[in-house]
């Protein structure tokens, strides 16, 4: 498998807003290399009489009862916005001028 | 962009209609997180670490979301998968903080079933292809360029109050063979759906709030071919109305480009409730690859079909059958339940019979003076500032004889503009009919002064009675009962019928 580069790592970190430092960077492209080694293993498991699955427990039926929950304040809500506008989400432009 | 006449394109073509519904649900909370779903609270006040796809937050599904597409699947005559799943619907608007919407894809919880609509005296039956759950998204206003749209904006502004309300999209299998009767079979199956989801209860299916939003396929094919054209899909179709007039207006559309040898384009387009007419939105041929896949936070459903059996053997009355059910009741004919469902007017008329009115008198007041108020000030007959008991008192008021009809109708004025109830509009108004001794003033002055007709009367002319009827009616500003009024002239001539 080819190693994560601190490259990949920047441009994850941000398309998720994340703050990281250099030190972290090289931290993290470690971290995610090993990650995706392990679940690579996998595959060289996987028989046919495996059938695949969308989750890691033989879980059906998870439902939560239809009560309200304390919602967020929208300033708290807001806080981790790049940017905001009349107490909404504010978004660069979202199609070209082609669209 | 020309259009042809809508005889013309249907001479020449055949119509395939196809229609996506999606229903937002009346849950209290959301379908994967508990915030409220209640409509109009200030932007981003109904959010969570799980609708904002905050890191570390998971979703969990709404038993009751659940419950209600089972529901209306059963409803509609569809089999309940006995195991699915939720998928992941990846794109890249901002409408979803965590870049896809929690959808279902080749699993949905409901699929195979149909429902049947009236339309001009037949039964169309509509088969449905499916019916899932999924998740509705935020909204978005468009800030800059000229129209307000998405398109030439500068930039966007979310808000996240709707993300994660839970959906649910009924699609149609292909519908042929409605001919002419395209636009009005439309209509009446976002009119059914609408009245089976209102019984159920599972939704206020407001259009204009967007609680139901429905998307309109459409295709033509030469008459005498068997293959289907290419369709568009029309969205932003916010009423009833629009339903039937986007078909309409896109079969001519579509019609006058086959016309001139012109290929239709597979896209979105959208309605404009202004001049009627559809408009190109996003290319479909480019629309990106979703790249769904089996949604991993989430564990597969598989209904019980115990709790699916119970939940059948308790679905309501559905409107169909009810409505046959009060039309004999009521003793009216095919076309007239046929106007009073097209009007929205059931309900409204149930509720007057069950306040006191007989079924005839309930249906005359609403189908006619109120439906033509409704109709002049733009409004639907349940908007309109009067109750089912107040027009079933102002029946009552003409069965026992305080009231004409024309007096009748000056009450439901004051109603209608506020004034109080019938019988406080009776009071302050005046409104009385006249009793017999003031009548038979009335009649003495009103042939005396009417030598002419009175004399037509006395030679045989019965017919010149209505003269001096309406003398009489005029003489009592209306308050006369005109039946009596006729008796007492024709008595009084010494005339007989």
């Amino acid at each position: 498998m080819s190693a994560i580069t601190r490259d990949e790592v920047a441009h994850l970190a941000r398309l998720s807003r994340l703050a990281i430092s250099d030190d972290e960077l090289d931290h993290y492209a470690t971290q995610l290399d090993d990650i995706i080694a392990a679940v690579a293993k996998v595959a060289e498991v996987a028989a046919e009489d495996v059938p695949p699955s969308s989750h890691a427990l033989p879980l059906t039926n998870v439902f939560r009862a239809d009560e309200v929950r304390q919602s967020l304040t929208p300033e708290l809500a807001l806080s981790g916005a790049p940017a905001v506008e009349d107490d909404r989400f504010r978004v660069p432009r979202i199609l070209g001028e082609e669209a | 962009m020309s259009v042809m006449a809508y005889d013309e394109a249907l001479e020449r073509y055949e119509p395939v209609l196809g229609l996506e519904t999606h229903v937002e649900l009346g849950t209290h909370s959301k379908m994967f997180c508990g915030c409220s779903t209640t409509f109009g609270a200030p932007p981003n006040t109904h959010v969570c670490p799980t609708c904002l796809a905050l890191p570390g937050s998971l979703p969990v599904a709404n038993e009751m979301a659940i419950e209600s597409t089972i529901r209306i699947g059963l409803a509609l005559n569809c089999s309940i998968a006995e195991w699915c799943r939720f998928a992941r619907k990846n794109y890249f608007y901002p409408d979803m903080p965590k870049n896809y919407q929690i959808s279902q894809y080749d699993e949905p919880l409901c699929f195979d079933g149909y429902l049947d609509v009236e339309v001009d005296g037949r039964t169309v039956r509509i088969e449905i292809e499916r019916v899932h759950l999924e998740e509705d998204t935020g909204k978005s206003t468009h800030v800059g360029g000229a129209t307000g749209r998405i398109q030439g904006a500068d930039y966007s502004i979310v808000d996240y109050n709707r993300a994660g309300i839970p959906l649910v999209e009924i699609v149609t299998k292909p519908i042929p063979g409605t001919d002419r009767l395209a636009p009005e079979v439309a209509r009446a199956y976002a009119t059914e759906l609408r009245e089976l989801m209102r019984s159920l209860g599972v939704s206020d299916v407001r259009m204009e709030e967007g609680s139901m939003r429905c998307d309109v396929n459409v295709s033509l094919m030469p008459r005498g071919s068997s293959e289907w054209g290419t369709r568009t899909e029309t969205k932003n179709v916010n009423s009833l109305r629009s339903v039937e007039r986007s078909v309409r207006s896109e079969i001519q559309r579509q019609a006058a480009i086959l016309a001139e040898g012109g290929r239709i384009i597979q896209e979105t387009r959208h309605f404009h409730e202004d001049t009627g007419m559809t408009t190109s939105g996003r290319s479909k041929e480019e629309a990106q690859d979703y790249r769904y896949f089996p949604e991993p936070d989430l564990v597969p459903i598989a209904p019980d079909p115990v709790w699916v059996a119970r939940l059948k053997s308790a679905l309501p009355e559905l409107p169909a059958v009810r409505r046959k059910r009060l039309q004999a009741e009521w003793g009216v004919s095919d076309h007239d339940m046929e106007s009073m469902h097209n009007a929205d007017a059931i309900e409204i008329v149930e509720a007057t019979i069950a306040a006191g009115a007989p079924a005839a008198d309930a249906r005359k007041w609403w189908m006619g003076e109120l439906a033509r108020r409704a109709n002049e000030s733009g409004k639907a007959l349940a908007d309109l500032p009067i109750t089912p008991a107040q027009v079933a008192r102002v029946t009552e008021l003409v069965a026992s004889g305080t009231l004409n009809d024309k007096l009748a109708r000056e009450a439901l004025d004051g109603v209608l503009a506020g004034e109080g109830s019938p019988d406080e509009v009776v009071a302050s108004r005046g409104l009385q009919i006249a009793d017999e001794g003031e009548l038979a003033t009335i009649v003495e002055q009103v042939l005396a002064g009417n030598a002419d007709a009175v004399e037509k009367v006395r030679s045989g002319k019965i017919a010149a009675v209505g003269a001096l009827v309406g003398g009489v009616m005029k003489a009592s500003r209306g308050k006369a009962d005109a039946a009596r009024a006729r008796e007492l002239i024709l008595e009084k001539l010494g005339v007989s019928e």
